[in-house]
């Protein structure tokens, strides 16, 4: 079927557009962060929160219903860091209009080559980012991923577009929906618990002392809530992308005639594979968790960002079909 | 919790007790988790050079190109093994390592696991109220009605009901186990693929085969059917599955930008009882759909084309030659090559060498000609055109030496013994004369595809194994392991007739226990059915 040149059109200005719209959305909610006592505020209710979650600081479910949160104050800040949070779902929805009419215009699973394929890694981690803002109060913190997210959608956007067309022969098989979708999940969420290791780092360190980073870490989340996160995002994204990776040697077998390699794609699929295994075990060994851990996590994100850009751009592999040359 | 108590120094120290002290020391030092930690980040840097160096498994001629490009730098690498990593002394040394550490991991807590299994669960606590999860309520029901609910409440539990006297009676429920199990088979399974992953590369093999589009055969009667082999250590080219093929035609098509599309290669097959009936059965081989027969898959893998020339000696002696030339340039399939001939009915050795023929240059499929010079623009066979140059001499075919298929020996054109006869751009049907009379027409071209010939006893079980890791891995990380107690007493003064204390503790990561504890708390206190 020929390429519908209309809706690629389309969604090309829809992906222009949510670039936009997160920059607007980063500065806003960067108000949010930098002016007022709001992040130290974050900082005390996300602490209360920890307790509620973790469970660990005597009974805190008894037969009266939780305290009811501290009354908001509605300073400037905060609203218009609720202004970007708006306009971040609203970006969302768009990026996604974008794959769709991506989608549409192709006839066949938008994630065909890298444009595609960045596009939907980062509408999955603003996703993921929603879905963390929505759980845990750190709304505040939506510049620190907002920032990598757009800086990938420019790069991808302007180095790496590719016009839509249809995909070689041995990307057409319905293993192209299930392994990459499973690899983009995987991936896109991967970025969340990136972001929140990094801030975690900033935070222990003010936290053993505090003349370290003294302005910026206290507007940080405590530094058990952003490990809660760094956790609770990786052990979701963790299977899906094991998933993922295995779906992708079953497609080689089919493919390529094996089911692994060692190709660059398989190879750093791997070490990113091995890396959040030791993150997931260092979480259970003592003298690993906290610090180490959160450096771990680190590596992993490095792994995967590596992973999706290097190794696609750089080296020759079976994966270098991502239409750049 | 690490143990505080150092272990007493004994006086006597045999070299026996010694030896098995170290042992023992070294055993634990291995398989604690510390050491596995530090082996899993060893596993993830040591593979991180194959995928930046070139490896010779994937592509020889690059790593030569990488050590001559590089000096004594790069034959250092190449001594050290970091162009064959994954078969390199030191990757297989972190992972022989690693699956000790988690063998030594493994086999006490299967044990461990075993004994929780049989356990009943816990006594239920004192005072449950110091408990994550708590909640007192009075109700008007008898305590046995209570209790009863409760049991029914907590099915899916393992749980023992205790009379703790006084009327006083407790339940204690934990969940949860499925993640210990999940865990083991997750372990257990990555195990298990290693172990198959191996072996498979003992029993493997992979043959690689170019065979024209035009009707021609192929059969895997032994490794030198192969343009190249790879095979395990166990395998010695003696006990192939026995099949035959034929390459009927091939079919791509492109887009209008170029890019393939479309690859499709009509072939005929027979094994095993149809090779003694002689029943060809058809199949339509594609990139994703290889022929699966007697456990050997059949890959279509490359394609590209082959001129056709037919030589007409000055004897009148013809001779037609289809030999396929590799793909140079895969964006418009522009490909390179050499025809050689060998003038028929020429018994003199000396005579013979001094009238061999090679037909090489440049195939483009889509021809566009600019000043003379032939390039491709497209894919596609439109008009093709080939620009050749004819050489005539000794080729060297029987020197005992070894050549490209796609090449003449330049060193033969340097030294003389193969002399340039004419340069020229050839359309289909074209015939050009040489200074001796010697015919040579541009016939056509046709196509040829490259198949991979692969065989894996092992890939099913490695399949296997990665499906439990994969159950496994998500009931490790899913299911939560978690108590809860009840305690059921008949009320005292100025309380109700029963009242029932629940608490909650969940035992691994807890996030969203609360929920559930919240939901069941409720339901036992109120008596509502619902699961």
């Amino acid at each position: 079927m020929p390429i519908n040149e209309t809706l690629s059109q389309y969604s090309n200005w829809l992906y222009t557009t949510t670039v936009a719209i997160y920059v607007i959305a980063l500065m806003l909610t960067l108000v949010e962060q930098g002016f007022g006592a709001k992040g130290r505020q974050a900082a005390e209710r996300s602490k209360q929160r920890v307790r509620e979650l973790v469970g660990a600081g005597g009974p805190v479910t008894t037969e009266t219903p939780a305290e009811p949160e501290p009354p908001r104050e509605v300073g400037r800040p905060e609203r218009v860091g609720r202004m970007g949070a708006a306009l971040l779902v609203l970006g969302a929805l768009l990026q996604l209009s974008a794959i769709v009419l991506r989608g549409l215009a192709t006839h066949r699973a938008p994630w065909g080559n890298m444009y595609e394929y960045g596009m939907a890694v980062t509408f999955i981690t603003v996703v993921a980012w929603l879905v963390v803002t929505w759980k845990f109060p750190v709304r505040h913190l939506t510049p620190f991923l907002l920032l990598p997210v757009v800086i990938l959608m420019f790069v991808n956007g302007t180095m790496l577009y590719t016009v839509a067309a249809p995909v070689q022969p041995a990307l057409q098989s319905y293993w192209l929906v299930i392994h990459v979708a499973a690899a983009i999940i995987g991936s896109g969420v991967f970025l969340v618990p990136g972001v929140a290791s990094v801030l975690y780092l900033f935070r222990s360190a003010h936290d053993r002392d505090p003349a370290k980073f003294a302005r910026f870490a206290p507007k940080l989340p405590a530094a058990d809530v952003l490990d809660r996160i760094a956790y609770r995002t990786t052990i979701f994204a963790f299977p899906v992308f094991t998933f993922g990776v295995l779906c992708g040697a079953v497609w080689a077998e089919s493919a390529w005639g094996r089911f692994w390699g060692w190709d660059p794609k398989e190879t750093v699929a791997f070490i990113a594979w091995v890396v959040y295994a030791a993150y997931l075990h260092s979480r259970a060994t003592a003298g690993w968790r906290g610090t180490r851990a959160a450096v771990i996590n680190i590596v992993g994100f490095a792994a995967t960002i590596f992973n999706l850009f290097f190794v696609n751009l750089v080296t020759v592999g079976l994966h270098s079909y991502a239409g750049v040359s | 919790m690490t143990t505080t108590e150092t272990p007493k120094k004994p006086n006597h120290t045999t070299p026996v007790k010694r030896v098995l002290a170290f042992l023992r020391n070294t055993w634990r030092g291995l398989t604690s988790m510390r050491t596995a930690l530090v082996l899993l980040f060893l596993l993830a840097l040591a593979a991180l050079p194959g995928a930046l160096l070139p490896q010779r498994r994937l592509n020889a001629p690059k790593v030569d190109e990488y050590i001559t490009a590089h000096g004594w730098w790069g034959t250092l690498l190449d001594k050290l093994e970091f162009y064959d990593v994954y078969s390199s002394v030191w990757f297989s040394a972190i992972y022989l390592l690693l699956m000790v550490s988690l063998v030594g991991c493994l086999t006490p807590r299967s044990f461990e696991y075993f004994k929780a299994m049989r356990a009943k669960p816990v006594l239920t606590p004192r005072k449950l109220a110091r408990m994550p999860h708590h909640r007192v309520a009075g109700v008007e029901r008898p305590v046995e009605k209570v209790l009863e609910e409760a049991n029914a409440r907590l099915s899916g539990w393992r749980r023992v009901q205790r009379d703790e006297g006084d009327g006083v009676h407790s339940i204690s429920a934990e969940r949860g186990y499925l993640r210990e199990t999940g865990n083991l088979v997750f372990h257990f399974g990555m195990l298990g693929l290693i172990v198959f992953f191996a072996l498979g590369k003992l029993f493997s093999y992979e043959g690689q085969v170019i065979v024209q589009a035009d009707g021609s055969q192929f059969c895997n009667g032994g490794i030198y059917n192969y343009d190249s082999f790879n095979a395990g250590l166990r395998v010695d080219g003696t006990e192939m599955a026995p099949f035959c093929l034929k390459v009927d035609d091939f079919d791509a098509r492109f887009t209008a930008a170029g890019q393939a599309d479309y690859f499709h290669s009509n072939i005929q097959y027979q094994a095993g009882e149809d090779l003694k009936s002689g029943t060809w059965r058809p199949y339509g081989l594609e990139v994703n759909s290889p022929l699966r027969v007697d456990g050997v898959r059949v890959y279509l893998l490359d394609h590209g084309y082959t001129p056709k020339f037919t030589v007409t000696f000055p004897d009148g002696s013809v001779r037609t030659m289809a030999t396929q030339w590799r793909t140079a340039v895969p964006a418009t399939m522009t490909a390179e090559g050499a025809t050689k001939f060998d003038q028929p009915g020429i018994t003199d050795e000396v005579q013979r060498r001094t009238r061999q023929l090679a037909v090489t240059g440049l195939l483009a499929p889509t021809p566009q000609l600019h000043g003379g010079i032939l390039t491709s623009v497209g894919p596609e066979l439109n008009n093709p055109q080939v620009a050749v140059d004819i050489y005539r001499g000794d080729l060297g075919l029987d020197a005992g030496r070894g050549q490209s298929l796609f090449e003449i020996d330049q060193s033969r054109v340097a030294d003389g013994r193969l002399k340039k006869m004419t340069r020229l751009n050839m359309q289909v049907g074209q015939v050009t004369t040489l200074d001796d009379g010697t015919k040579v027409k541009f016939d056509g071209v046709g196509q040829w595809v490259g198949l991979q010939v692969s065989h894996d006893p092992t890939q099913v079980y490695v399949l296997g194994f990665a499906i439990a890791m994969f159950v496994g891995l998500g009931a490790s990380l899913l299911v939560k392991r978690r108590r809860l107690w009840v305690r059921v007493r008949p009320g005292g003064e100025g309380e109700a007739g029963t009242v029932i204390e629940v608490a909650g503790l969940a035992r691994t990561d807890q996030a969203g226990y609360g929920e559930e504890f919240q939901r069941i708390s409720e339901r036992l206190i109120t008596g509502e059915k619902g699961s």
